[in-house]
This record gives C-alpha cells, structure tokens and sequence, in this order.
C-alpha cells in the first residue's frame, strides 16, 4: 500500500479511497479475463452483453434497495414481494375497463394512464417501505423479523390480487420501461443509471444519508448526538420499498407479465451483492458504486457460465462460494 | 520453589506505532497484596493482559516460579494460577451463584456432564472458606456488586488461583463493601494466594497494599514497598507532575443564573434536586456510580421523559422533551463513556463535529458541503485537534483529541449549558490539562456555564467553582470556596453507605 504513494491521490481520488472497491474492480476484470479465455468465441458477443442490460437492472436496484437497508444494520426480506407486489397493483389498474379502453386508443391517454401506473406502483412502494419503518423504528421489532412477516403479508396480497396465475396485458408503454431503448441502451439500464446516481446523491450529499450512516456505524451515539433515529430509518425503509418497486416495474416490464412468485431467487441475491459490494451488514458502511461493480461480477460471472452450458443450480452454489471467499478475504484482510 | 509467583523482565509491546509497554520489569511474590497504579493509558491494562496471557510481548520473557514459561496463552496462564477479575466480573447473570462457580470449574476439568449436587456443594464450600453469606442459589443478576465481586474471587479460587488480578476493584463499591472486600483479600493471603490490585485510588490502596509499582507511558517510574510512599509521591509518580494547577476560581459577573433548577427528580434515581448555574460557572458533582449523577444530566438533556421539577434557562421555564430539543435549547451532553456513547469511530472527524448541526447546514434538499467545511475546518483549529485533517477517522485519534471532537460538536450546536459527564476519562497527562484550559476558556470567555460530573476529585477541586456531593439521589453536601478541598470531598463519600 504504502509504496504507492506517488499514484495514490488519482487514484484514491477516483475510488473514494475504497479498498473494497479497488478489489472489486480486480475481481471484476479478472472474471472478465477468465470468461472470455474459457469461451473465446462466444462470450464476447454484443448480444451477450446487450441482454445483460436488460436483465441485471432490476436485480441491481433491489440490491441497492438492499444496501440501504444494511446501512443502519438492518435488512428488507420484503424486496421481493414489494417489487411484485406494486407491479400487479399497476397491471391490475390496467384492466379497469376504462383504462384499458382509453389505453388502447394510444395517444396522450396511453402515456398519462401509463404515468399513473407508474406513480401507483411507487406509492404502493412507498406504503409497503412505511409499514416495514413502522415496525422496526416504532414498535421495535427487529428488521429481518418484521419484513420476513411483512413479506408474506406483501406476497399473499399479490396472489389474492392475482389469483394465483400471472397477470397479463400490460400496455406497449409497460413493456417499453422494461424491455425498450433509449439512445440506442436499454431502459432498464437508464432507469438503473438514474437510480444509482440519485441515491449515491442522497447518501454523500443529504442530511438522511449522512445520518443513516453514522446511525449505523453508532446507534446510541446517534442518540446522545440527537439523531431522530427513528424518522430516519422509517424513511430508509421508505425508500427501500419506493426502489423495490422500482425494480417490480421493470421486472413486468421485461415480461411483460406480473406474478405473486416472481424473482423468488433475487432476495438472497440482493443481499449477497449488497454485501459483494463492500456493504457492512451490521451497519455503517455501503456505497452504490461497490455495489453496481458486485452486480456487474456477477452478471459476467453467470452469463459466462451459462455460456459453458453449466448447470443453473451449479451457477448458484459458485455465487454462493463466491460470497464466502470475498467476505473471508475481507475478514482476513481487517484483521491485519 | 522459587520466591517470586510471576515476573515480567523487560517487557515491551507495541500496538501499530504506539509503543504499549516498554521495558517493563514486575514480579510478584507468594501471598503479597500488590498494588500497580497509574493513570489511564499508562499501560496497566497491557500489563494485565501480558500476564494473563491474552497479549504475547514482542520483548521479553515472562517467568513463573523462576522458571521461564516462554509463550504464555490464556489457558496456560490459567493453569499457572492467574485469574484475572475485570471490572465486569465477566459473570452470567441469568444463572445462580452455584452454577456459576461450577461452570469455569467444570470447563477447566474438560467434565461434559453436569452434577448439580456436587456443584453446588462446591459453591457453599468456597463460600465459607471465603467468609461471605451469599445464598448460591440466587441468581446472580439479582445480587449488588459486591456480591457480584465475591462471586467471581470464589470463582477465581476454585480455579486454584494463586494470583488474582483485581482490576480497579473499588471503583463501585461504598466504604462498608470496600472494608469487607479488604478482609477477604486479606484473607486470602493468609492462605498464600496473591493478590495484583489495579487501581488510580491511592488512598485506598495505601490502607492494602504491602508492594506498589507505578507505570506511566508504558513505562514502570517507580516500585517500592507502600511505606516508602505517600499519596502526593504516588500522584507525582503517576502523573509526572507535582500538582500546580491553579485552582479556577473567577470572579462571577453578577446577574440571574443562567440555569436553575428546582426540584428536579427522577423517579427511582434523583430526588429533588435544586441546582443553580451562572454564565462562567463551572459547578461539580461527585458521587460514586448510581448515586443518580448520571440520571441527572440525562434529565437536563432531555432523556428522562418521566422528570418531574422545574427547569429554568436565562429564566425562561423549559420542559426538554427529547434530544432534539434540549440542544435547540442550548443544551449539550458529553456522555460518560466517548466510545460507545460519544462517537463515531470509523467515521470522520467532520462527519463527528457537524453531526449535530447537519439540519442547519442544509440548502434546499443538499447538505451545503461548503458551509460544512467552513464549520468543520474553523472548529478543527479551534480545539487544535491534532490530526492530518479533518477527514481523518476518529477512531484514529487519541483520547485527547477525541474529546476535543466531542467538545467542538456541541459548540458548534451555539450551547450555553455544558454537561461533562467524566471529561477526562481515558485521557492522558498532557492532554488533561489541555482539556481543562478549554473547559475554563469556554466558561470565561464564552459565558457557558458547566456542569461537571467526575470520579476525579482533584479535577473538581482545581477546575470547579463549586460541588455537590451526591448520593441515592440526592446532594448531600455541597461545598464551595475554601471548604472546597481534596479532603472533605473523600471524607463526604466515604461516610456514605
């Protein structure tokens, strides 16, 4: 470390003076490396990565939800069932009758019921995220045990809402969000884009993430040093829940289609790329760019290996592994 | 056999680039009360640790029963006859007394099945040797701290200790228990064992100890048998100083006190307090742990919803609520313990002083980062905290300068009344002084007045202008001027119980 001292300032200027993320980067370019010499042909395809855009979006925003979470040593086990949650209350708004008629007929009438789709799905967000703040800042219960129950409550309600199969017919709009382009790059990535940047904004540069973070590296000098510890983290909750359904939107939006049981498999994915990505689970300590470079290791780790034709099962059980080794090697690394 | 227990030579150990201990040579005999004082960081807690084997020095070598032991780990150090008692007594409180003492017993022997009869015949068996009356079948949550005490020595013994470290053993204790505690020890040195008293109390080790080794700075600067010392040659052993601070006694400018408080109480810990402070004051409390000095100043910062009494600021009546509002009100706390009440150690020294502040220092949804540097970088020089810049981590700092942080946050919150609960707790010589120059500054020059809370009585003697004596909720003495002195403060503490 030390002998380095003259690059240092570019350097740690660029990285924030992050080890956590100058060791993302090398693992992500190892990957990188790896992948390509194990699949000469096929994985550095244009196709192969333009269809990551599309997929990995939705999987980052529930992590960065995640992440924030983390950030006051907490967790949101409801990700998931917010995200599908708040797309099947917008599919469900769709097949009113007068909706549908005035979305059929396009125009400006399809753009404005679109938008209120939109809006709905965040406010369904929101609402969820401010039932999880409740629990946990108010009435004390602990984060993964409040949002494990509010998980179920969120997914019952969608299956109700549902009646068990998927819903359909979204209109074009809908699926422009999850599978469209603009300038030529997915949506999904767009909307990812502005996603990070504002929430990176909001940790750095207000006074909630500032808060949030020194509420979790300290909770009860937070308390002495008069933090609403509270109100804070109902919003981070809040937030959590808004960006859930953020990513429930475009999940839909892909597939044009909603369904109770979506993306079972993206909570505990979320969680390992919040932590991948330099998250401190037991509060303190996270940066969105941490975690778009995990997601991003990730994503090539997986569609490399999908490439190979090796199992999808195999695929989680190496995600799983890989976790193990980063988080020993940063315990290790600590401990020095 | 040879004539020392244990002995230490030439001891060094470094923590990154702080030298922890440094050539320190100690040996305890068989069966005599030692007594290693010194301020905090001075190395007494190393020390402790070296023996117990919890640290391995990088120099030199440690001996037990003459004989060198090489490599000392926890476990060997146990079987060697170390135990060491902390200030926690490291018991489990949801289990009995009987229960306790088997535990570490059985764990010892490797045993894995439990034989409650046996175990608790144990316990009444140390009980009695010991001397004391305590039911083993309480629970040991249940019983006070000097019960707590004699429980973990009884463990200590039945773990065969031929050494026992006691680590500030007085520190909660009234004069009744410190007097029955004594009996114990020496009790057990009657029956060989060893005793290594931890403390900063001089007077009470004084009444003990036979032997006496002093550190500072990780250095031994004097050892000796106790009838070579007195008190002031130990706290000039100690501290390097002879004590010359100047009293602070200022002419008050008249005018209404600035903080007045009547009949302020806490159910359950503070009773009927009256109180009174002017601008340039600073006003001490002593009493020793739960005399409901604590609960106190948590009332005036707004943490004890449950106060009753009336609080007034430049006259004006105030009900603090919450934290929020004692501190719009001009009201700041520096928590008793820094570290876990304090600060936010991994997190920047800017991140520390603007914490409280940050809702002033926004522009619209934005943090005004450049008014944060503003606040930040004035307060920095201000307090002289010394460190590379502001962006360094507090946990990087001493416990000088950490307390400097502590003290710039709340003057950045514009306080008028400052709370100082232990301001120098952990603090080193040098940095002491500093730390009472700023606190004497802020009441002279900036009109605050200070409410000091300490277990130090020399710091309340040189640095207050009054102090009250408080004990079970109440002030049971209150002192000022020239009946202000070391003595009549220890003298009222001690006829407590």
């Amino acid at each position: 470390m030390a002998s380095n001292t003259e690059t240092r300032p570019l350097l740690s200027r660029l990285l924030g003076r992050d080890a956590a993320v100058a060791q993302l980067i090398v693992i992500t370019l190892l990957i990188f490396v790896a992948m390509t010499a194990l699949n000469p042909d096929k994985f550095l395809r244009y196709y192969n990565f333009e269809s990551l855009t599309y997929i990995a979006p939705e999987l980052g925003i529930l992590s960065i939800a995640m992440m924030i979470a983390m950030l006051t040593g907490g967790i949101d086990l409801s990700i998931v069932g917010v995200a599908n949650l708040a797309a099947i209350v917008a599919g469900v708004y769709f097949r009113i009758p007068a909706v549908s008629e005035a979305a059929a007929a396009g125009g400006a009438g399809l753009v404005l019921h679109t938008a209120a789709a939109v809006l709905i799905a965040l406010v369904v967000g929101l609402a969820a995220g401010g039932l999880n703040g409740v629990l946990i800042a108010r009435l004390r219960i602990i984060p993964i045990l409040a949002t494990l129950g509010t998980g179920q409550i969120f997914a019952g309600l969608a299956l109700v809402l549902t009646g068990g199969p998927a819903i359909t017919g979204f209109p074009e709009t809908w699926a422009w969000i999850g599978a469209g382009k603009i300038l030529g790059l997915a949506t999904p990535l767009w909307v990812l884009i502005v996603v990070a940047g504002l929430v990176a904004l909001l940790l750095a540069r207000t006074t909630l993430g500032v808060n949030l973070m020194l509420m979790g590296t300290n909770p009860r000098a937070a308390i002495f040093a008069g933090i609403r510890s509270g109100r804070m983290i109902l919003y981070s909750y809040m937030l959590t829940g808004m960006l859930a359904a953020v990513a429930g939107g475009l999940l839909s939006g892909r597939t044009n289609s909603a369904k109770a049981d979506f993306g079972a498999s993206y909570l505990l994915q979320a969680v390992l790329i919040a932590v991948l990505g330099g998250t401190n689970p037991a509060g303190g300590k996270g940066r969105v760019l941490g975690v778009l470079l995990a997601l991003v290791a990730l994503m090539l780790l997986s569609s490399g290996l999908q490439i190979m034709r090796v199992s999808n099962f195999l695929i989680d059980a190496v995600w799983g592994a890989f976790l193990v080794i980063v988080i020993a090697i940063n315990y290790l690394r600590s401990r020095k | 056999m040879s004539d020392t227990l244990i002995e230490l030579r030439n001891i060094g150990k470094r923590f990154g680039g702080v030298r922890a201990l440094d050539g320190v040579s100690l040996a305890i005999r068989p069966g005599e009360i030692h007594c290693l004082a010194g301020e905090n960081g001075s190395g007494k807690s190393t020390v402790i640790k070296v023996m117990s084997g919890i640290y391995t020095p990088e120099e030199g070598e440690i001996l037990i029963d003459g004989r060198p032991v090489g490599r000392l780990d926890p476990i060997r150090a146990v079987q060697h006859g170390v135990q060491v008692i902390y200030q926690d007594f490291s018991l489990f409180g949801n289990l009995t007394v009987a229960e306790n003492l088997a535990l570490n017993t059985y764990v010892l022997e490797g045993r894995r099945r439990m034989d409650w009869r046996r175990a608790r015949a144990m316990a009444v068996e140390v009980l009695a040797r010991i001397g004391v009356d305590i039911d083993p079948d309480a629970e040991v949550g249940t019983l006070p701290t000097s019960g707590r005490q004699v429980v973990a020595i009884a463990r200590a013994i039945l773990a065969r200790a031929r050494l026992i470290i006691m680590d500030e053993p007085t520190t909660a204790l009234t004069r009744h228990e410190v007097d029955a505690l004594f009996a114990i020890v020496r009790d057990l040195q009657a029956q060989g064992i060893a005793v290594l008293f931890v403390s900063h109390k001089m007077r009470e080790m004084l009444e003990i100890s036979e032997r006496l080794t002093v550190f500072r700075n990780g250095r031994k600067v004097a050892e000796g048998p106790m009838s070579d010392f007195d008190e002031a040659a130990i706290t000039h052993a100690m501290t390097g100083l002879s004590l010359t601070d100047d009293p602070y006694r200022p002419a008050l400018p008249p005018g209404p006190p600035l903080l007045e408080v009547r009949k302020l109480s806490v159910p359950g810990s503070v009773q009927d307090i009256d109180l009174s402070l002017r601008p340039g004051e600073i006003v001490g409390i002593s009493g020793l742990i739960g005399s409901g000095r604590t609960e106190l100043a948590r009332a005036l910062f707004g943490m004890e919803p449950g106060m009753t009494g009336t609080i007034r600021l430049g006259g004006r009546e105030i009900h603090p609520r919450s934290v929020q509002e004692a501190i719009a009100l001009g009201i700041a706390y520096v928590p008793e313990d820094r570290l876990t009440e304090g600060l936010f150690l991994p997190q920047s020294i800017e991140r520390n002083l603007v914490v409280s502040i940050l809702e002033r220092l926004r522009r619209g949804p934005f943090l005004d980062t450049r008014a944060v540097r503003e606040k930040t970088l004035g307060m920095f020089r201000d307090m002289q905290i010394a460190a590379p810049s502001p962006e360094t981590a507090v946990g990087n700092l001493s416990g000088g300068n950490a307390q400097r942080v502590m003290l710039g946050r709340w003057l950045l919150t514009g306080a008028r009344v400052l709370i100082l609960n232990g301001p120098t707790v952990g603090v080193d010589v040098g940095s002491k002084a500093t730390i009472h120059r700023i606190i004497r500054d802020l009441a002279q020059r900036e009109g605050l007045g200070v409410l000091m809370i300490s277990d130090d009585v020399p710091e309340l003697v040189t640095n207050c202008n009054r102090i009250h004596v408080m004990h079970r909720g109440r002030f049971v003495a209150d002192l000022d001027g020239s009946g202000m002195t070391e003595d009549r403060i220890n003298d009222a503490l001690k006829t407590l119980n």
